[in-house]
C-alpha cells in the first residue's frame, strides 16, 4: 500500500457527531414537554404553549438532530470511500458553524411566534437565505470531494447522500420563495391550492430525501461495516436508488386528500405512494439481508441491533405509509393521532435509531478508542429506546383509529354520535402512554450522552488517520 | 405542441430511462464485476480503521 501525507478531516465529523447527541436531547426534550402539555394542559405556560413549541420540536429533531447526523456521517463516508480528504476544510467548518447558528436562530424565533407558517419550513426568510448559503457550501464540499476521489467507483452510499443534498436544495429554494414584508414577516410566493401543493411537494420530499435518502446513505456504509460483510446486492441498491428518485417527487398530494386539490392530483399522489412500497422495501431487504449468514452477530453487538432494528421500523413505516395514502384509509386516518404514530415509527424507529447506531460506530473512532466507554450501556440504550418507540406508536395507533371512528360515527337520524371534545377526553390515557414512551426514548439519549462524554474523556482527537491510496479492491 | 403533450413525453421518457437503468444493472453482463468491486469500497481502507481504533497492525477487534 502506497501512502500519501494527507490525512482525513475528522474535526468537522467529530463536531457534528457530538452535536447530534446534544441536539437529539434538546429536540426530544421539547417533544416530551409538548406531549406532557397534551396530558396536563396547565403546563401551557404563557407563550411557551403547544402551538409555539411544536414547530421547535419538529425543527430541532429533524434539522438539528437529523441534520447533524447526516453532516457527520456524510463527511466521514465520502472521505473514507473516496480515499481523499474533504474538498475544503474552510467550507466544511463554515457548514458546521453556519448550521449551528441556524439551529440557535430557530430556537429563538419559533417560540417568539416568528414563523412563515409552512410545516417543516417555518423559519422566516433571513434564516432561509442562511440555510441556502450553508447548503450550497455543503454541496460544494461533498461534490468537490467526490470529484477528487482516488478510486473509480462512487460508492452507493454517496449516491444517496448526493441525491439528498441536491433534492433538499431544490425543495428548500422552491418552497421558501416568499415576498418579505419586514425582517420578521414574509408571504409565500404562491397562493391558494398551488401554495398547498408546493408545501406538500416539499413536505413529503423532505421525508423522502432528508429523512430517507440521506439515512439510506448512512445505512449503506455503516451496516456493511458493522456486519463486516459487503452489501447483500449492489445491483438492487442501484435500482432502488433510481426508483426512489423517480417516484418520491410525485407522492406529496396524499397529504391533501379530500381538500380543494383536484381529485386527479390526489389519485396520482395515491398511486405513486403505493408504488413507493417497492423501492422502500428494496432498501430494507438489502440492508437486513446483508446480515444473512451472520445473524449471530446481532446477539452481542448492540450497534448492529440499532442498525437492523431501524431497518425493521423503516420496513414497517414504509408499508404503513402507502396504506395510509389510499383515500378510503386516509378518510379514517387523516388528522388523527394515527398520522403522529406513523411519523414517529419512521422518525424514532428508523431515522433516530440508524443515526444512533452510526454515531456509536463513529464516536470511539473519532476519539482514538477501540470501543465506547461502556458497551453494556449501548445495550441498555437499545432496549429502553425500543420499548419507548413501541409504547409511542402502539398508543398512537389506538388513539388515532379511535378518534377516526368517533368522528365519523353518526346516529340513525344523521347527527354526530360524539362531540369533538368527547374524542379528546377518550384520548387522554393514550396521550399519557405516549408521554411515557417519549420519556423512555429521551432517557436513552441521556444514557448515550453519558457514554459519549465518558468515551471522550481521556481520548485523543484523531487527526492522523492517513489517507491511503487503495492498493486493490479485493483487499 | 400543447404543454400536455410535453408532459406525456416526459412521463414516457422517464419510464424508459428507469427501465434502461434496470437493464443496465441486471442485464449487462460486464457490469456484474464492477458492481462487486464497488461493493467492496468500504473495506479498502482498513489501515485507517486500525489507526482510529488505536490498534496495532495485528490488532483484532474484540467483537470478531
Amino acid at each position: 500500500m502506497s501512502e500519501t501525507q494527507s490525512t482525513y478531516n475528522y474535526r468537522v465529523v467529530r463536531q457534528f457527531a457530538v452535536m447530534t447527541v446534544i441536539w437529539g436531547i434538546v429536540g426530544m426534550l421539547v417533544g416530551v414537554i409538548i406531549a406532557a402539555q397534551l396530558v396536563w394542559p396547565e403546563l401551557n405556560l404563557g407563550f411557551l404553549h403547544f402551538g409555539r413549541l411544536r414547530p421547535l420540536h419538529t425543527n430541532a429533531v429533524i434539522f438539528a438532530f437529523g441534520g447533524c447526523a447526516l453532516f457527520a456521517t456524510s463527511y466521514y463516508v465520502v472521505q473514507r470511500t473516496c480515499h481523499t480528504r474533504l474538498f475544503s476544510d474552510g467550507l466544511a467548518a463554515f457548514t458546521f458553524w453556519g448550521w449551528q447558528l441556524i439551529i440557535v436562530l430557530a430556537a429563538v424565533t419559533l417560540p417568539l411566534g416568528i414563523t412563515s407558517g409552512k410545516e417543516y419550513a417555518e423559519l422566516e426568510w433571513p434564516i432561509d437565505i442562511l440555510i441556502t448559503l450553508v447548503w450550497v457550501a455543503y454541496a460544494v464540499v461533498f461534490f468537490g470531494t467526490l470529484a477528487k476521489r482516488k478510486v473509480s467507483h462512487i460508492y452507493v452510499a454517496n449516491w444517496f447522500y448526493g441525491g439528498f443534498i441536491l433534492a433538499v436544495a431544490l425543495l428548500h429554494v422552491v418552497n421558501s420563495a416568499a415576498s418579505p414584508v419586514t425582517l420578521f414577516k414574509s408571504y409565500s410566493a404562491y397562493a391558494g391550492v398551488q401554495d398547498a401543493m408546493i408545501q406538500w411537494w416539499y413536505g413529503h420530499n423532505a421525508v423522502g430525501f432528508f429523512l430517507t435518502a440521506g439515512f439510506l446513505g448512512m445505512m449503506y456504509y455503516f451496516v456493511p461495516k458493522q456486519a463486516e460483510r459487503p452489501i447483500y446486492s449492489y445491483r438492487l441498491s442501484v435500482v432502488h436508488f433510481w426508483a426512489l428518485i423517480f417516484t418520491y417527487m410525485w407522492a406529496g398530494p396524499h397529504h391533501l386528500h379530500f381538500t380543494a386539490l383536484p381529485d386527479w392530483t390526489q389519485s396520482v399522489g395515491m398511486v405513486f405512494s403505493l408504488i413507493l412500497l417497492a423501492p422502500s422495501w428494496g432498501g430494507m431487504i438489502n440492508g437486513v439481508m446483508t446480515l444473512s449468514g451472520a445473524w449471530h452477530k446481532l446477539r452481542d453487538d448492540p450497534i448492529l441491533k440499532f442498525l437492523i432494528t431501524s431497518l425493521s421500523f423503516y420496513g414497517m413505516s414504509t408499508f404503513e405509509g402507502p396504506m395510509m395514502s389510499i383515500k378510503t384509509v386516509n378518510a379514517l386516518s387523516h388528522y388523527t393521532d394515527w398520522t403522529v404514530g406513523h411519523v414517529h415509527s419512521g422518525a424514532l424507529g428508523w431515522v433516530a435509531m440508524v443515526s444512533i447506531g452510526a454515531i456509536y460506530y463513529l464516536l470511539p473512532r473519532l476519539f482514538g478508542k477501540s470501543e465506547m466507554f461502556s458497551v453494556r450501556l449501548i445495550t441498555v440504550h437499545f432496549w429502553v429506546a425500543t420499548i419507548g418507540v413501541v409504547l409511542y406508536i402502539a398508543s398512537m395507533w389506538i388513539a388515532g383509529v379511535m378518534q377516526g371512528l368517533m368522528w365519523r360515527a353518526v346516529n340513525a337520524d344523521g347527527t354526530l354520535t360524539y362531540s369533538f371534545v368527547e374524542s379528546v377526553k377518550a384520548s387522554y390515557p393514550f396521550w399519557a402512554i405516549r408521554f411515557l414512551g417519549g420519556v423512555l426514548f429521551l432517557f436513552g439519549m441521556l444514557v448515550m450522552a453519558y457514554n459519549m462524554f465518558k468515551t471522550m474523556a481521556g481520548g485523543r482527537t484523531v487527526d492522523d488517520a492517513r489517507v491511503l491510496v487503495p492498493a486493490a479492491h479485493h483487499a | 405542441m400543447d404543454i400536455n403533450d410535453i408532459r406525456s413525453i416526459v412521463t414516457v421518457v422517464s419510464l424508459l430511462t428507469f427501465l434502461g437503468i434496470v437493464w443496465w444493472a441486471y442485464g449487462v453482463k460486464g457490469n456484474r464485476k464492477r458492481f462487486e468491486e464497488a461493493a467492496m469500497l468500504p473495506f479498502t481502507d482498513e489501515e485507517a480503521d486500525r489507526i482510529e481504533l488505536g490498534l496495532d497492525r495485528n490488532g483484532q477487534r474484540k467483537a470478531s
